[in-house]
């Protein structure tokens, strides 16, 4: 990676995160939805756990945790996205294309500044999680793993809105930037461990490749480590299979403003 | 010309106009019946605790339909009204001898005409997909008009947050707090099944609790007057509520204009 694409890329994460602290109301919605799940399905749905055939080292609030962390880290991309499509709205976007020395450098940044958001309200609901009592049985190590899993998640998901941004250069699109994310994430066992479930959303979930990082995750958490290389390599291929399309896309908008 | 014909004429333009945009009406039909079909397969296994209400899950959470795509109609009837008062049109209708309520109905016409619509989807596929009303047929058209009620209600909330704020991005901001509002409700398990005290509490008090009950009871276990009656007196509370905090919002807004 040559100096000027970092360059870029510092450049652009420098805006989104000035951009982020001057206005909350850009950072709230990333915190809250994550938040409301967490209470909504820690708290409300505890009962679940008295399910028979459910078992889970850490608890129920952990179970869940691990869940909404993930969300979280595929949320802080598709945000990050909405900064994009309003900077194409407001012709930013075009006269950086046209400025940047380096347009990979553009993508960097955004993957950068979705990172950013996703360390900042990652750590707010750990803190959250934590202060309301959730067991932790992971060893430091673990508990790292996880986060990586779920920073891969975050760079798929931001580069997934950055291909569709630079594809349609309209926040219209905010509704499908969100939507396949959304199912996928439900698509994987939310409330349950997998073979609890039973009927279309078993197969779903079994084909799902959230499934396995949400397992090596909630493994990670309590300490009883499963699917690891698999999650890995899932996160690592659909991390590289969204950098394709980003880059894909970069491209044509290149071609747009040439 | 009538209150009556003010109303049709606004409450027609709000309604083509909504169902025009299919971004619109799209979400609030689909994304209930996603999360049904998602806590219906999910949430199976949790019919097998002893005491459950039902034997399947789908029975339970079908309501919980209804006050969603009640709650997404309200958001987009508020920021169609609020879209309104930005272009100018509602001060442009204030000059003419338009009755405010017919102003506010009419203009709230095309988010509760999604959610009217949205009610007889989510009634229809729960049945093709297995929804067992004790009620009969009575309880199912009850449950309808409920659904109905409740949203014509919403519309309410919408209409006051449009009105007040004179902003859609304001009035779409509020979709979280609603959505919040849902979620530390009754709607994924019955107040006796919900562990941790202070959610129960929180889940015993919320509005909305009533208003899931009150249909819930009509799909599970029968005629009910305990849930059905304070469901109905919390969706007219809602109503006489938003719709009179409305009405005074716009009487200021125009006395300012």
């Amino acid at each position: 990676m040559s100096g000027s694409t970092l360059s870029v890329a510092m450049a652009v994460l420098r805006r989104v995160m000035i951009q982020t602290f001057k206005n909350p109301a850009i950072i709230i919605p990333s915190l809250a939805f994550p938040l409301v799940f967490l209470i909504a399905f820690a708290g409300g749905l505890s009962t679940v756990a008295s399910v028979p055939g459910f078992s889970f080292k850490g608890g129920y609030t952990a179970f869940q945790f691990v869940f909404v962390f993930l969300q979280t880290g595929a949320f802080a991309g598709i945000f990050t996205g909405y900064r994009i499509a309003e900077d194409y709205e407001s012709g930013f976007a075009r006269r950086l294309l046209i400025a940047a020395p380096h347009a990979r450098g553009i993508v960097l940044g955004f993957v950068l500044s979705g990172l950013a958001r996703f360390a900042l309200t990652g750590v707010i609901l750990w803190g959250i999680a934590l202060l309301a009592g959730m067991n932790v049985l992971g060893s430091p190590l673990q508990i790292l793993a996880m986060w990586l899993l779920a920073a891969l998640l975050c760079v798929a998901s931001t580069l997934w809105v950055t291909g569709l941004a630079f594809r349609f250069q309209s926040v219209d699109i905010g509704s499908f930037m969100q939507t396949p994310v959304f199912i996928l994430l439900f698509l994987a066992p939310v409330y349950v461990p997998l073979a609890l479930l039973t009927g279309w959303l078993k197969v779903a979930a079994s084909a799902n490749p959230v499934t396995a990082i949400l397992d090596a995750s909630r493994g990670f958490i309590s300490g009883e480590q499963t699917k690891v290389a698999l999650a890995f390599a899932l996160a690592l291929g659909l991390a590289a299979l969204m950098g394709l399309w980003a880059g894909l896309q970069l491209r044509r908008a290149q071609r747009g403003v040439a | 010309m009538s209150s009556a014909g003010q109303l049709a004429l606004i409450g027609r333009r709000s309604v083509s106009r909504t169902f025009r945009q299919p971004v619109l009406v799209v979400p609030v039909i689909l994304f209930p019946l996603v999360l049904l079909a998602v806590n219906a397969a999910g949430l199976a296994s949790i019919t097998e605790l002893p005491g459950f209400p039902t034997d399947r899950y789908i029975n339970f959470a079908i309501v919980v339909c209804f006050v969603q795509g009640a709650l997404f109609a309200a958001i987009t009837a508020g920021t169609e009204l609020a879209s309104d008062i930005q272009s100018g049109f509602t001060d442009r209708l204030a000059l003419t001898p338009a009755k405010r309520w017919a102003v506010l109905a009419g203009a709230t016409a095309g988010g509760a005409s999604i959610a009217v619509f949205g009610s007889v989807v989510y009634l229809i596929i729960g049945l093709i997909f297995g929804v067992q009303i004790d009620t009969g047929v009575l309880g199912a058209v009850t449950l309808l008009a409920l659904a109905i009620y409740t949203a014509l209600a919403f519309a309410g909330i919408g209409a006051w947050l449009a009105v007040a704020t004179g902003s859609p991005q304001a009035v779409q901001g509020v979709f979280p707090l609603l959505f919040v509002l849902l979620f530390l409700s009754t709607m994924n398990l019955p107040l006796d099944f919900i562990q941790k005290q202070w959610f129960r509490v929180i889940a015993e008090w919320n509005p909305l609790s009533f208003l899931i009950d009150g249909m819930r009871g009509l799909v599970i276990g029968g005629w009910d007057a305990s849930t059905l009656l304070p469901a109905v007196a919390v969706a007219t509370a809602i109503m006489f509520v938003t719709f009179a905090g409305a009405a005074h919002s716009l009487r200021k807004r125009v006395q300012r204009t």
